[in-house]
């Protein structure tokens, strides 16, 4: 006879009479704590949201301080930043379908996918490089203006951040070649999944709050 | 410049031989000591042939216990730093009137109390709060280890470089002299450009990195690895405070993260972020660090408080009074820790509403607070009372935090803020609550704990003196303080005209000089308890009778924790057990899965110090081979699968049945 | 030995009591000669007296139950599972909550009355300001490690040195040069920060004749223990003659004397200066007293559009404007950068300026 453990035990109670078994404290058997990898990963996702926060925050401060320098509407080139945002939004995409091709078990669409979505990631930071050297080239670099501090700070973080990612794509594929798509690996995909998502979110933030509304006259 | 000029900048950068204050006596003596010390112990190290177990059992050690155990030990050696510039600085105050400029002209007493703020913050109470929590939580929940034991090590090497390089500020270059917020533009490069605000920058990013991943390491754990049957509402109040301090954790290092981020890249790239011409705002950063700075304090107070609760539940023998109304005000405290962070600069100007905003936000939290001071009292009503040194140290606390708490609201007071702000009775007020709160309720903690981590207790005699020292000193040495204040004297002082005021100081010195002797009577309670561990010996793992899971296991507890994973049904699980005839399973066995050590958190954390010294000598070079290294060695890291291993079902048939013959001999 | 040890707690919690004794020990604070002071330090003695109604039982009790629960009093009831009183709870969190509200009021009324940006309605408790008074203004930079005083009515300045008619409302108009500092003395209000580029302001006024201290409340650097200053609160006749001291002083604080006085300094003796030079305080604000800087107010116009009138600086045109919405002058200024901290004008080809 075991006890009935979804009722609660009140402590102090009356010892059980000594012809009822005692109620057991432990388990036999082999006990496997939930994997804590995805909501641990989460938990450091959204710290780092909130370094995106205060960096958006510097920026809402400081962004129109131009200290008579150029100003949004004088450097930013939007056309250059809709290329880069739909990059950067399709190589989430491009990621998607290496999630839905991993799902379905299948190595080789995966490296396959995760290369496109590498090449796109690529293609971004590249092009921000490009837009960064410009505009040092034309005298408005970060030391010019707090308004520029906060915007090659805002931008070059997120950018820092796909960098990272990228590097951490190619150890994965790495991975996954070599071991295929075990647990573990799996597990790694979804973080890096998280990781490149929510670098999309604040990309769609960032060109939102700092390129758009930065360009209004 | 020569082209070897330039070669020598490229890995030396600004790092000269004058770097080394081979002119400064007490840094001199103090390098001295240090390497005699040092020498010593890596002496006696290499004799008794320690350096295999060293790295084997400790440095690569991903055990929950033994991090722990690290941890406190890290802080423990910090507060002997810490309370070396609190001593000082007490000294100078005491003598420095009129024509008499003290010991320390302003450029060495400068970097004294900045060191001292950020040390003991940073470098004693957060490792040894962490310290606890890494080693009671996932016994208190029922759990093997913590959810992730390779970033648990990693997180402990972070802290200890960060404090490494605080300490390393001491004998190459200076450090910081700002305060231990560094304020800017004082902080900034113009007027601050020096290596000190780049060593405060880099110790507290690598160590904010350490704490940070810790967060998140215990809030999965708590979340994901509590025994079945153990609710939330069904944990410990210690593994609560745990919860909610953790929580805080990962909502507020990143904003420190930011902030000094911002602060290192106006100083190295010359952005405007914080200066005073081109569109800088230094009071944006006075809000940002702020924000992160007051829920800190509530990270340090909260585990305090869960240890309180342990410790007066445990020794008054009875239930906690109002467990839920404790959980409750923990959470409430937790979130409106957020709401409050502008009391701390009243004086910046913000306007009548929104001063009264925050004052009043910081008021409400005063209600939950002495919520829980009511149910520490109410638990005490009618229980039985044992008056050992965990207990002492709770009155102690419950006494002089109550007094520290009413300071604080009154300073919420924004106009009573506007004559005391800054004023030694700001400096009075938060060493009340912090020595009152926090250091009574680690002292506490670990001695209450002691005796689970290590199997002996700790010698009461010299505890009772310890305690004693330190709760009648914290009185001399801090009572003076709110009288100074309320005579108009502001902090930071490194020299007075006023004769007046001499004898306040003096006694503040006298009782910073008690604590000295009330820590120096701790560090003999240590040793002698060493000496006489085996009269102290606990045989049982219940030396308290305890009432929580913890106390369940052996002291110490095996590797594995638990042989077999608890059932929990109750509140104060092992209470329940001991009153429901709980038998110690004695055979069944089987293998346990179990983390492997690892050597990647220390070498990676040794690679990010070395990246941080670098940084801070304008040692380029140096600073990009060390970041590259660090992500070569993560990475390497990566490729290793296999972290885990099985001990054997006949290794634990032998540990419990060594458990079972100690249990017995123990009880004739 | 246990009931000895607990009674010595209330006997040191009682230390903090004697506040007749602390009078005696010149407690400013609690007893300053200014008026907004004055309503501070009684509002510190109300908010302790209010909180001392729970924290005196709090220790009491703690006392009392520590000595009554005792293991070795076996008279004493020992009820281990009484952990819930819902009475006792509701008593445990409203009787805070009553305080906090009652001191909740407190805190607004007086932080809106004793607003240091609000001006003075009354001199003391009896006496409200009178019809048509001109407060003094006084005009403050907090420097390394010096305070500097102007006074733009009576056209004199002075170094570490502080005076005002008693019974006049003063306003103070407060920045600073370099760091952040606090404005603070404690015999006549409470502090405010010295900032760079920002003005604040404070209200108070003094109410009997003396010398005070004054000093800075927020730590600036070296000098900063002998940033301090002696406050002199006069009498009508000799407030004139302490003006007409600084005007005989024959020295000038022109615009170069003020870069010279910028430069850091410590303890400073007290200077007077018998004129000023016409926008001093302004361009102090506006840091522009050095005139290869441009003033903020100029920055701060131009930022929010037009670019007026800069020929002074080398001014760039984006002449490919991104957007292709037409040109925009802007200043290409100098930045202070590491190599450059003080922001040097570069010697770039300047483009004429365009609209």
């Amino acid at each position: 006879m075991t006890a009935d453990l979804t009722v609660p035990f009140p402590s102090g109670r009356a010892p059980a009479p000594p012809t009822v078994e005692a109620p057991r404290f432990y388990s036999t058997e082999e006990h496997h704590a939930e994997n804590g990898t995805l909501l641990g990963f989460w938990l450091y996702l959204m710290s780092d949201c909130l370094v995106f926060a205060c960096l958006f925050a510097a920026y809402g401060v400081l962004g129109r301080s131009y200290a008579a320098g150029p100003t949004g509407t004088d450097l930013f080139d939007l056309p250059l930043v809709a290329v880069n945002t739909s990059l950067l939004l399709l190589s989430s995409i491009t990621y998607g379908f290496a999630v839905l091709e991993m799902q379905r078990k299948k190595t080789g669409p995966v490296l396959a996918w995760l290369a496109v979505t590498g090449l796109l990631g690529a293609g971004f930071i590249g092009l921000e490089l490009f837009e960064f050297v410009h505009l040092i080239h034309e005298g408005a670099g970060p030391q010019r203006s707090a308004f520029l501090s906060s915007f090659f700070t805002l931008v070059g973080t997120h950018g820092l951040h796909v960098s990272f990612g990228i590097i951490w794509l190619v150890v994965l594929m790495v991975q996954v070649a070599q071991k295929g798509l075990i647990g573990e690996n799996r597990r790694r995909l979804m973080c890096l999944s998280m990781f490149w998502h929510f670098l999309d979110v604040v990309w769609i933030g960032v060109f939102t709050f700092v390129y758009l509304m930065g360009s209004l006259k | 410049m020569t082209a070897s000029d330039d070669l020598t900048k490229l890995i030396f950068g600004r790092l000269t031989w004058d770097a080394i204050p081979l002119h400064e006596p007490i840094l001199l003596a103090t390098f001295i000591g240090v390497a005699l010390g040092g020498v010593a112990i890596l002496g006696a190290i290499t004799r008794f042939g320690l350096w295999g177990t060293l790295w084997r059992d400790w440095i690569t050690s991903i055990d929950h216990k033994k991090i722990g155990i690290m941890y406190i030990i890290l802080g423990l050696v910090m507060l002997l730093r810490g309370f070396s510039d609190a001593i000082m600085m007490r000294a100078q105050q005491a003598f420095a009137f009129g024509a008499e400029p003290g010991f320390l002209p302003p450029h060495h007493y400068d970097q004294i109390f900045t060191a001292h703020g950020v040390i003991m913050i940073f470098f004693v109470a957060m490792p040894l709060v962490t310290g606890l929590m890494n080693f009671v939580v996932p016994l208190q929940i029922g759990a093997r280890d913590v959810s992730f034991p390779f970033l648990n090590n990693f997180s402990f090497w972070m802290t200890a470089f960060g404090a490494g390089l605080t300490m390393a500020s001491l004998f190459v270059g200076e450090f910081a002299r700002t305060g231990w917020l560094a304020y800017p533009p004082l902080s900034g490069i113009a007027f601050s450009p020096d290596v000190g605000v780049d060593y405060y920058i880099w110790s507290l990013q690598i160590a904010g990195v350490g704490t940070l991943l810790s967060g998140v390491n215990l809030i999965a754990t708590i979340v994901k690895m509590r025994a079945p049957g153990m609710t939330l509402m069904k944990m410990p109040i210690f593994t609560w405070t745990a919860l909610c301090t953790n929580v805080l954790i990962v909502a507020a290092f990143p904003v420190l993260t930011a902030v000094l981020a911002m602060l290192s890249l106006d100083r190295y790239v010359g952005t405007n972020f914080f200066t005073n011409d081109l569109g800088g705002n230094a009071m944006m950063y006075v809000n940002l660090i702020w924000i992160w700075g007051h829920p800190e304090v509530y990270i340090l107070i909260l585990p305090a408080f869960g240890i309180f609760s342990e410790v007066v539940s445990t020794f008054c023998g009875k239930k906690l009074f109002g467990y839920a109304s404790m959980v409750y005000a923990t959470v409430v405290i937790t979130i409106l820790s957020y709401l409050v962070w502008l009391h701390h600069f009243f004086t910046m100007g913000s306007g009548a509403s929104v001063n009264s905003f925050f004052g009043i936000t910081t008021m409400i939290i005063s209600i939950p607070t002495g919520a829980k001071i009511f149910n520490w009292l109410f638990t005490m009503y009618r229980g039985r009372i044992r008056f050992e040194l965990p207990m002492m140290w709770t009155i102690g606390f419950m006494i002089t935090f109550v007094i520290g708490g009413m300071t604080g609201v009154l300073l919420a007071v924004p106009p009573a803020d506007f004559v005391l702000h800054n004023s030694l009775f700001l400096i009075a007020h938060f060493h009340n609550v912090i020595i009152g709160g926090v250091l009574f309720g680690l002292l506490a903690g670990i001695t209450y704990w002691f005796p689970k981590a290590f199997g002996y207790k700790l010698d009461p005699f010299w505890g009772k003196c310890s305690f004693w020292f330190w709760v009648i000193g914290f009185y001399f040495a801090f009572m003076p303080l709110y009288v100074l204040g309320l005579m108009g004297v502001t902090r930071r002082m490194s020299h007075f005209e006023d004769p007046s005021l001499q004898i306040w100081f003096v006694i503040a010195a006298f009782g910073a000089a008690l604590i000295a002797l009330g820590i120096a009577c701790f560090i003999i309670q240590l040793v002698v308890s060493f000496i006489r561990r085996e009269s102290l010996r606990d045989t049982t793992g219940d030396p308290w009778n305890g009432r929580t899971l913890e106390w369940s296991t052996a002291s110490p507890p095996p590797a594995y924790n638990f042989a077999f994973t608890p059932l929990i049904r109750d509140n104060d699980a092992w209470h329940d057990m001991k009153a429901n005839q709980y038998a110690r399973p004695k055979e069944g066995f089987i293998p346990i899965h179990m983390p492997s050590n690892t050597w990647a958190g220390f070498v990676i954390a040794a690679l990010s110090a070395v990246c941080g010294f670098a940084l801070i000598w304008h040692m380029w070079l140096l600073a990009v081979v060390g970041f590259v290294a660090m992500v070569g060695a993560t990475i390497v890291h990566t490729f290793n699968y296999k972290r885990d291993f099985y001990i054997p079902a006949d290794e634990i048939v032998r540990i419990e049945g060594d458990r079972t013959r100690l249990l017995a001999a123990g009880l004739v | 030995m246990t009931l000895f040890k607990n009674l010595r707690a209330p006997w040191r919690s009682l230390c903090l009591f004697p506040m007749a004794w602390l009078a005696g020990c010149n407690t400013v604070v609690l007893n300053p000669s200014g008026d907004i002071a004055a309503q501070q330090g009684r509002l510190i003695v109300v908010s302790t007296v209010l909180m001392l109604l729970i924290i005196v039982p709090v220790i009491a009790l703690t006392v009392f139950f520590a000595w009554r629960y005792r293991q070795s009093n076996k008279e004493a009831t020992y009820e281990p599972d009484w952990d819930h009183s819902t009475a006792l709870e509701l008593v445990i969190w409203s009787a805070p909550l009553l305080i906090i509200i009652a001191l909740g009021a407190v805190t607004w009324i007086s932080t809106h009355t004793l607003d240091p940006y609000r001006a003075l309605r009354r001199i003391d408790d009896t006496r409200p300001v009178p019809q048509g008074t001109k407060p003094l203004v006084v005009e403050v930079v907090a420097l390394d490690w010096k305070w500097l005083f102007i006074y733009p009515e009576q056209g004199i300045a002075t170094v570490n040195e502080l005076a005002a008619p008693v019974d006049v409302p003063i306003s103070f108009k407060i920045t600073g040069s370099t760091v952040m500092n606090s404005f603070y003395i404690p015999a006549l209000a409470g502090q405010i920060y010295a900032m760079p580029g920002m003005e604040t302001k404070l209200h108070a006024v003094m109410n009997k004749p003396g010398e005070y201290e004054g000093f800075s409340a927020n730590y600036s650097g070296a000098g900063f223990s002998d940033m301090r200053f002696k406050f002199h609160g006069l009498a009508k006749a000799d407030f004139e003659k302490w003006v007409a001291t600084a005007k005989a002083s024959g020295s000038t604080l022109s615009r170069e004397a003020y870069l010279q006085l910028e430069k850091p300094s410590e303890k400073e003796a007290a200077r007077l200066y018998a004129s000023v030079a016409p926008d001093l305080y302004s361009r102090i604000l506006n840091r522009c007293v050095d005139a290869s800087k441009m003033c903020m107010s100029q920055m701060m116009a131009i930022d929010a559009g037009g670019i007026g009138s800069v020929a002074a600086y080398s001014v760039a045109a984006s002449g490919t404007s991104p957007t292709g919405q037409g040109t925009r002058s802007y200043v290409e200024a100098l930045a202070c950068t590491t190599d450059n901290p003080e922001g040097r004008p570069l010697a770039s080809a300047a483009v004429p300026t365009a609209n």
